[in-house]
């Protein structure tokens, strides 16, 4: 690369809830994001006016969350006015490809500091609510058999012969690292208060996590997908999955990820925007990769993406110290593992989006900080980020302390 | 069996209905310490009772309930919002919520005034039932506070009658009469009775027993007109925002804090929303708007028009026929105020025709109010024919009050004063509708110069609510008492000063235009200065404001101020009076409606294109915060002077004069008021004040000299009250 993309810093809000009685139900995504962005202002000193760009994943860019909510987001930050802002969606790739993005601004040279994350209010603005073709197009719909991704996820776990016990054993981990990161203080380094117009704190610190969640209180949830397979959806995908005899649908709501609300910001920058504004560089972005898998089964994608990421890096996975892969369901991560041949012990350390939720667009940002601080704490190398994406897609990203 | 319980009494009929009947301590019943008692310990013992069927919430007051405790809510400090936000949240919200929860119908019997808070509490009631009486008026009307409804008024309203329906009633802080607040939705049911009321909830409550959940806390609920994805939602909030921008121009937050958590009803949550309402509240309650807004514009206006100045052992006095001398623009105004509410007039000139212009005056806005259905044709007629136009000083007989208004030139002043008190009798007083010549000078031409007293009103006379009366050395006490009355009588607000040359209004009104002309002089643009008084919240610019009033009447005025020897005695106008000479000897510009001033009024108003050739300096630049504070500042030291000697005979009266007679803005509570809460540095107060004045002093000159009376105060650690 003609010039390395540092990772100054990568902050994150606690994740609420997300729904009407959880606590950031009562903070507008513009505020979310703000908050962050003058966190960034004031923890740095930053002169604002040295920002080229802030790009904001959101996968729900309708209502208060449409219109180029990372413009929106800066201005109402109050930052100079001469700051652009950019909204993109690759669904759930959004926050990461944010961070991608950026390195590529400043990999190219033609950029020197960047903000990029994401923003996802889900209890405010609901899923869905910028509609979409995958949604209700039939035409579209029936020509790639496009199903919910929970079927997608649950048909992961049948091939790769992960029973309800399997998943949910994942789930109870993921849950018990996540409490035991948080109450040690694990995220507190990135994890900024949401405070209201007087101050006071909102929220804190994660919401969601469900300390003492064990395989047995699992076991008593349902399977939520089972009537949307019953009601085609199922024949759907075995229509392209011929080996299979039935779907088994082992996903529940404490096995998949949480629908939360928050939002994310890592500061990446080239060298000399770090002279320039004495910032400290914790990292270095080495490569990123995207690409789409078979869209059917639509999850598949993060153990390509990755070995695309690691091709490009002349890496392979036993250079990666530690892995953030997205809990989108817990199929995804154990096909991630069985990919690439990597132990649990080295995967999500800290729990993910099972235990801590998942706001679409925010989640790649947030688990590129969540990973920094663990390399950090662990004094480890390198480490990789991957999601899996609607449409089939994959994303990962590896970044390497400095 | 009746149980007091702070101020709540308590009382469980046979059919297991409580009826609660809020007698609290004091006159009214209001949200204060005693009411957060009485709240949390009903609420533990109805949710304890047994066999408890429904509950009655009544007040054994003629109000039904007064709202919050303005005195306890304007004295919380900046930095309190946390504690505030606890107490909005704890003590009135959550108590509110538990009545709400209970699961037994509760009904509010609305016997009087149920404002704020009252109605507040109402909203938390499944149902309201009202008297259908005048004395029953329901509204939110905290905006007018610089506050919010904050125990659950914005957000239950919205989820009540739907945003489109509720916001106009927030925005505007409206009070209405029961019938009214029926249609709107507010209340449920009109009983024609007071005592109806308690046996028609009772009814109620044995006829729906089931009904005792909120719209808001059954699942599926769906707020009238629906959510932020009704596009007729959205585009009211956002036509909404240019609309209170327009009234507030950003000098005032509780619209704007309104207006936010209406849209956080739409997007968030029912308790979401409530818990942004709060903080909302929290927020609003430190500002300095809101406690200049509740300082000046609530207690000391109603101290004011309560008539707080007026002497106590004179006996009340009423005005049946007025005389007003001079049938211009202000003496048909006078004679139209006079007119409508009540009072016979003889409306005086030189000539009848003169005169008959005068009342055609009165003739022109009735037949406006008639045209626009506020008024009847046979009031249109009973109100003119109490004016009787006149060239003949012996129709002034049988006069009570005579108000003098010719023009402003002493010795036309003396001769009418003259041959009208040869008409009068005794007791008559005498005022004189002067805006700045010294009353005590004037009674000099008067015979009985303990009945003369300056009554200055304010142009137009119709819609300006001020007058200032003045006291001259002579004038008694009886003269004061008949004036006051008098201006009450015609529904306006008395302010008493006493005299000096511009009294107080006129004396700081020409500092405002002073300043402005002292910009233009050093080169700025008319345009940017203009808006600069915009922008600290006066009505209108200060070169504008010079047009309408006239570079021709500034030159008079300080021509007949030169004759009397008392030019620059007091009044600080010399750069402005400069400029009025310039202007008008030299190019004519005498003002809006002398062929233009400042400003060219054609199709477009546009400054006069020499201006820029007279003043205009290339280059001439001054930071903005400059120009609006010595806009802002020369005004409020030139009343607080006023104050210090005595000009002004009390803090309340500067600060309602000022804001009633010439437009101090609304945020600053008063001239005076401004002082107590001004913020500056990181200061608040009379610190603060003095530290921005001294720069301003430095900067730009000794007039922003702070007088006396302010470090007194604040080595005293008091505030200007």
């Amino acid at each position: 690369m003609p010039h390395t993309a540092y990772i100054y810093d990568a902050i994150r809000t606690p994740r609420g809830a997300g729904k009407q009685s959880g606590s950031l139900n009562e903070v507008k995504p513009v505020s979310l994001g703000a908050g962050l962005l003058t966190e960034l202002q004031q923890r740095h000193n930053l002169d604002t006016s040295y920002v080229d760009d802030v790009i904001m994943g959101c996968v729900t860019p309708a209502g208060e969350q449409g219109g180029d909510v990372a413009k929106h987001i800066v201005q109402f930050a109050n930052w100079d006015e001469s700051i652009p802002g950019v909204q993109i969606d690759r669904f759930c790739a959004s926050g990461l490809e944010a961070v991608n993005m950026a390195a590529q601004k400043i990999a190219s040279g033609w950029e020197d500091l960047i903000v990029a994350g994401g923003v996802e209010s889900m209890s405010r603005v609901p899923m869905g609510a910028s509609g979409g073709a995958w949604l209700n197009d039939p035409e579209m719909i029936l020509n790639d058999s496009i199903v919910p991704q929970g079927i997608g996820a649950d048909t992961i776990a049948t091939i790769g012969g992960w029973s309800r016990t399997v998943v949910d054993t994942y789930a109870a981990e993921s849950q018990k690292r996540a409490a035991f990161a948080r109450d040690n203080g694990y995220f507190d380094k990135s994890v900024v208060a949401v405070k209201d117009l007087n101050g006071l704190p909102i929220l804190a610190k994660d919401e969601f996590i469900r300390p003492g969640t064990t395989v047995e209180t699992l076991s008593g949830l349902k399977p939520v997908f089972a009537p949307l397979g019953a009601m085609g959806f199922d024949d759907m995908v075995l229509k392209k999955y011929p080996d299979l005899m039935a779907i088994d649908h082992v996903h529940t709501a404490g096995n998949s990820s949480g629908i939360v609300d928050g939002s994310s910001a890592v500061l990446v920058g080239s060298e000399k925007a770090g002279k320039d504004l004495g910032l400290k560089p914790r990292a270095r972005i080495i490569s990123a990769a995207v690409l789409a898998t078979e869209p059917t089964i639509m999850l598949t994608g993060p153990g390509p993406a990755a070995k695309k990421a690691l091709a490009k890096a002349g890496l392979t996975a036993k250079d990666i110290d530690l892995f953030e892969v997205n809990e989108a369901f817990a199929s995804i991560v154990l096909r991630f593992m069985q990919d690439l041949d990597v132990s649990h012990d080295i995967v999500n350390v800290n729990g993910g989006a099972i235990a801590m939720g998942h706001p679409l667009g925010a989640t790649g940002g947030m688990l590129v900080g969540t990973l920094l601080d663990e390399l950090e704490r662990r004094d480890l190398q390198r480490g990789m980020v991957a999601l899996c994406v609607g449409g089939g897609m994959g994303i990962a990203t590896i970044i390497e302390r400095v | 069996m009746s149980e007091n319980i702070h101020g709540f009494n308590y009382e469980k009929d046979a059919d297991g209905i409580v009826t609660i009947t809020m007698d609290m301590d004091g006159p009214v019943n209001s949200m204060n310490v005693q009411f957060r008692n009485a709240m949390k310990a009903v609420a533990d013992k109805l949710e304890a009772e047994a066999g408890l069927t429904g509950v009655v919430i009544a007040s054994a007051k003629k109000t039904f309930f007064a709202g919050g405790d303005l005195k306890e809510l304007s004295s919380i400090p900046k930095g309190e919002e946390e504690s505030a936000y606890r107490m909005i949240e704890d003590e009135l919200k959550a108590p509110l919520r538990r009545w709400e929860k209970l699961q037994v119908p509760v009904v509010a019997a609305i016997n009087g005034a149920a404002l704020g808070g009252g109605l507040e509490i109402c909203l938390a009631c499944n149902r309201r039932i009202a008297w259908d009486s005048p004395k029953v008026i329901i509204g939110l009307p905290e905006v007018t506070l610089g506050l919010l409804p904050g125990a659950g008024g914005v957000v239950r309203s919205i989820h009540m009658l739907g945003l489109v329906n509720a916001l106009p009633l927030l925005l505007e802080g409206a009070r209405m009469p029961a019938a009214k607040a029926a249609k709107v939705g507010y209340v449920d049911e009109l009983v024609a009775n007071a005592e109806d009321l308690v046996p028609a909830a009772k009814a109620w409550i044995k006829a729906n027993p089931e009904a005792w959940a909120q719209p808001w806390d059954v699942s599926g609920h769906k707020i009238p007109g629906g959510d932020v994805w009704n596009p007729v939602n959205g585009q009211t909030l956002s036509l909404a925002v240019g609309t209170v921008f327009k009234k507030t121009r950003g000098l005032l937050p509780a619209p704007e804090q309104i207006l936010q958590v209406a849209s956080e009803a739409m997007c968030s949550g029912f308790e979401s929303a409530m818990r942004q309402e709060s903080r909302g509240l929290a927020y609003l309650l430190t500002t300095k708007e809101a406690k200049n807004t509740i300082t000046a514009g609530f207690f000391q206006m109603n101290a004011v028009n309560g008539g707080a100045a007026r002497p106590k052992d004179v006996a009340p006095s009423e005005v049946k026929k007025l005389g007003i001398l001079g049938a211009g623009m202000m003496g048909q105004g006078i004679a139209y105020s006079a007119a409508t509410a009540g009072i016979q007039v003889v409306l005086k000139d030189i000539s009848v025709e003169a005169a008959e212009k005068g009342k055609a005056y009165s003739a022109k806005l009735l037949g406006k109010q008639v045209e626009k259905g506020r008024m009847t044709a046979e009031d249109q007629e009973r109100v003119l024919g109490l004016i009787t136009p006149s060239a003949d000083y012996a129709d002034l007989a049988g006069c009570d009050l005579i108000v003098e208004a010719v023009f402003e030139n002493k010795e036309l002043k003396a001769q009418v004063t003259k041959e009208a008190e040869a008409h009068l009798g005794e007791g008559v007083v005498f005022g004189s509708n002067t805006s700045s010549l010294p009353i005590s000078e004037l009674a000099e031409a008067s015979v009985r110069p303990d009945n003369f007293i300056g009554i200055h009103f304010f142009s137009p006379v119709d819609k300006m609510p001020l007058v200032e009366i003045i006291m001259g050395e002579k004038t008694s006490d009886e003269a004061l008492a008949k004036a006051i009355d008098f201006t009450r009588q015609i529904r306006k607000t008395p302010i008493v000063v006493n005299d000096s040359l511009g009294f107080f209004t006129t004396r700081v009104f020409v500092t405002y235009l002073d300043e402005g002309v002292r910009l233009l002089k050093e080169g700025l643009s008319p345009v940017l200065i203009d808006n600069m008084g915009k922008y600290i919240g006066m009505a209108v610019g200060p070169l504008t404001v010079y047009d309408e009033i006239s570079q021709e009447l500034i030159r008079k005025m300080a021509a007949t101020h030169r004759e009397m020897g008392v030019f620059g005695a007091k009044m600080d106008y010399s750069v402005a009076t400069e400029v009025a000479e310039t202007m008008v000897n030299e190019f004519g510009r005498g003002g809006r409606h002398h062929g233009g001033g400042f400003f060219e009024y054609g199709d477009v108003k546009q400054p006069w294109g020499q201006l820029a050739e007279l003043y205009g300096k290339e280059g001439a630049d001054l930071p903005q915060a400059d120009m609006q504070d010595r806009l802002l500042f020369r005004q409020v030291i030139e009343t607080l002077k006023c104050l210090q000697e005595g000009v002004l005979r009390s803090v309340a009266e500067g600060n309602v004069g000022s804001m009633l007679g010439i437009a101090a803005p609304a945020w600053t509570g008063g001239f005076i008021q401004v002082v107590n809460t001004y913020e500056y540095n990181g200061e608040i107060g009379i610190a603060a004040f003095i530290a921005r004045a001294k720069e301003l002093e430095a900067a730009y000159g000794e007039r922003f000299a702070v007088p006396a009376i302010l470090s007194e105060k604040l080595a005293a650690g008091e505030l200007l009250v």
